[in-house]
């Protein structure tokens, strides 16, 4: 445990000090989102039409896009072997990294996509399921993330093969997001959306440190 | 150098193997074109576009079965350690993704007649696409070191992943697509199917499996006789 | 067969062979793709085997080279 708060301690000083990167997901999320009015056009029953769909694809690339810092720094440094010797578990420290990794991804998404809904023109109903459903997700793509960093540690051409490796394994994320907005807006109600994310949720927290800690130890073993 | 004892053993088995598969392959497959092409009537609705299915559905089950023998192997990887394996998997990947997207082309051109349309957002293309999409993201990630050993094991942990992940994917692109169904879509293959389909469907299904482990068999070859190349290189290059 | 005949595949041919083409096709380069990796990965192999024997006996590489 107290592992775990002192990896997500020292993660979050590291993140807010390199607050350029963090903005510039943030900048790209908001970015990327922006440009499909300009894509489809700027109707407003079209927009209203995609905008959970939108914002939801542009939230996923955006935190591919920040996966690479989440081993990598640890990794050059040798850090992450000062982590691996230690007697906490491996996973606990994947997981105390990963919600570093959310806190300051996935949250700050979070933060600004009211706003890009508003742009979007995203029905007044679907505020809050959006809101919710990325509450759940968020966290997802990060757990699931943290294999994909994990396993593509050491690689060539790291950046785009993290998102080759993660996108498909994160499409019921996707599924469920939106599906949670769209249902809410045609008075299905989110609910089930909602519970399908949170049991995805519950089994990758702990399933997917297990794994990315796994593919941690191959890459310090053949370093 | 224990790690060589193993292998030699393995190689030994599947050189067996090998005249046996490719044999098989080389008796079923011209065969099942035989019963696929001239020895089957064709559909009663479908008329003779019904003869895709032939290649489709063996070239969709290869897909799925491809896959399986890949998690598989990475498992064994993984639990006992045993390089063989992540070989196995690693050299089972590119023919499962050729088999992958021959069941996507040849699908869309079944689809062209009977849906009038060379793509539709179906349930099964879709699940198909995404398998797809699995297992080059597998291929990508073998293939991005430059320490082979370090590729093949981070391959056999993103299977075993994948692996645990697919039924999720089936299940949220089915709840996708019963909430996307476009209703213009005519509905292809009925409950029943002719057992007079069954005897092509099989031969060509029998076929695909020997010829997989053919070429199975040769890949892993070569991949092991690469392996040894790069310890002599490296033992060279020590001096 | 029945109606259009083998050719015409009762007027599908230009799905039905266009499906098996593909078909061979992959199945063919799978094939030779295999075999191409076997053979270069003997090939090579081979040579390098060869050059570490004849480092062993420097005048017998000589010899080699020569002939």
């Amino acid at each position: 445990m107290s592992a775990f708060v002192a990896v997500l301690a020292r993660d979050l000083r590291l993140g807010l000090r390199h607050g350029a990167d963090l903005a510039m997901v943030v900048i790209f999320f908001v970015l990327a989102a922006l440009l499909f009015p300009f894509g489809v056009g700027p109707e407003a029953n079209l927009l209203a039409r995609i905008a959970a769909g939108v914002v939801w694809v542009t939230a996923l690339l955006a935190a591919m896009l920040s996966l690479d810092r989440l081993f990598h720094a640890d990794y050059e440094d040798g850090s992450l072997d000062q982590l691996a010797l230690s007697p906490a578990p491996l996973a606990v420290i994947v997981l105390a990294k990963a919600t570093a990794h959310w806190l300051t991804t996935g949250l700050p998404l979070i933060a600004v996509a009211p706003a890009l809904g508003l742009m979007l023109r995203l029905d007044p109903a679907g505020f809050a399921p959006l809101l919710l459903a990325m509450l759940v997700g968020t966290p997802c793509l990060s757990l699931f993330g943290a294999i994909g960093a994990a396993l593509t540690l050491g690689a060539r051409r790291g950046g785009a093969l993290v998102a080759l490796v993660v996108l498909p394994l994160v499409l019921p994320v996707l599924i469920f997001g939106v599906g949670a907005v769209e249902a809410e807006v045609t008075g299905l109600g989110a609910q089930p959306h909602l519970l399908v994310l949170g049991a995805l949720l519950a089994a990758a927290l702990p399933l997917a440190p297990l794994a990315a800690a796994l593919a941690l130890r191959q890459a310090l073993e053949s370093a | 150098m224990h790690r060589f004892a193993n292998p030699a053993r393995f190689l030994r088995i599947i050189t067996a193997i090998l005249p046996w598969s490719a044999g098989a392959s080389a008796a079923l497959l011209p065969l099942g074109l035989y019963f696929a092409l001239i020895g089957s009537p064709p559909d009663y609705q479908q008329g003779d576009s019904v003869r895709i299915m032939y290649v489709h559905v063996p070239a969709a089950w290869m897909a799925l079965a491809v896959y399986s023998v890949m998690a598989a192997s990475g498992a064994v990887a993984l639990v006992w350690r045993h390089p063989v394996a992540e070989l196995v998997a690693q050299a089972a990947a590119p023919i499962g993704a050729v088999f992958t997207a021959m069941c996507l082309i040849t699908g869309s051109l079944w689809g062209q007649p009977m849906w009038g349309t060379w793509w539709v957002w179906d349930a099964r293309l879709t699940s198909v696409l995404v398998l797809l999409f699995l297992y080059l993201g597998y291929i990508a990630l073998v293939n991005a070191f430059d320490d082979p050993t370090r590729g093949a094991r981070a391959g056999a942990v993103l299977a075993l992943v994948g692996l645990v992940n697919l039924p999720i994917i089936k299940f949220s692109v089915d709840w996708w697509n019963t909430l996307h169904q476009p209703a213009s879509v005519a509905r292809l293959g009925g409950p029943s199917i002719d057992p007079q389909m069954l005897l092509p469907l099989f031969t060509m299904a029998g076929g695909f499996a020997a010829f997989f482990v053919t070429v199975l068999i040769l890949r892993v070859r070569a991949e092991l006789l690469r392996r040894k190349l790069r310890v002599l290189r490296l033992a060279q290059a020590q001096g | 067969m029945t109606g259009g005949g083998f050719w015409t595949m009762g007027g599908y041919a230009a799905y039905v062979w266009p499906a098996y083409a593909v078909t061979t096709l992959a199945l063919i380069a799978l094939l030779l793709g295999a075999l191409r990796g076997l053979r270069q990965a003997e090939r090579e192999l081979a040579t390098l085997e060869g050059s570490r024997a004849r480092r062993r006996a420097p005048s017998a590489s000589a010899a080699g080279d020569l002939a």
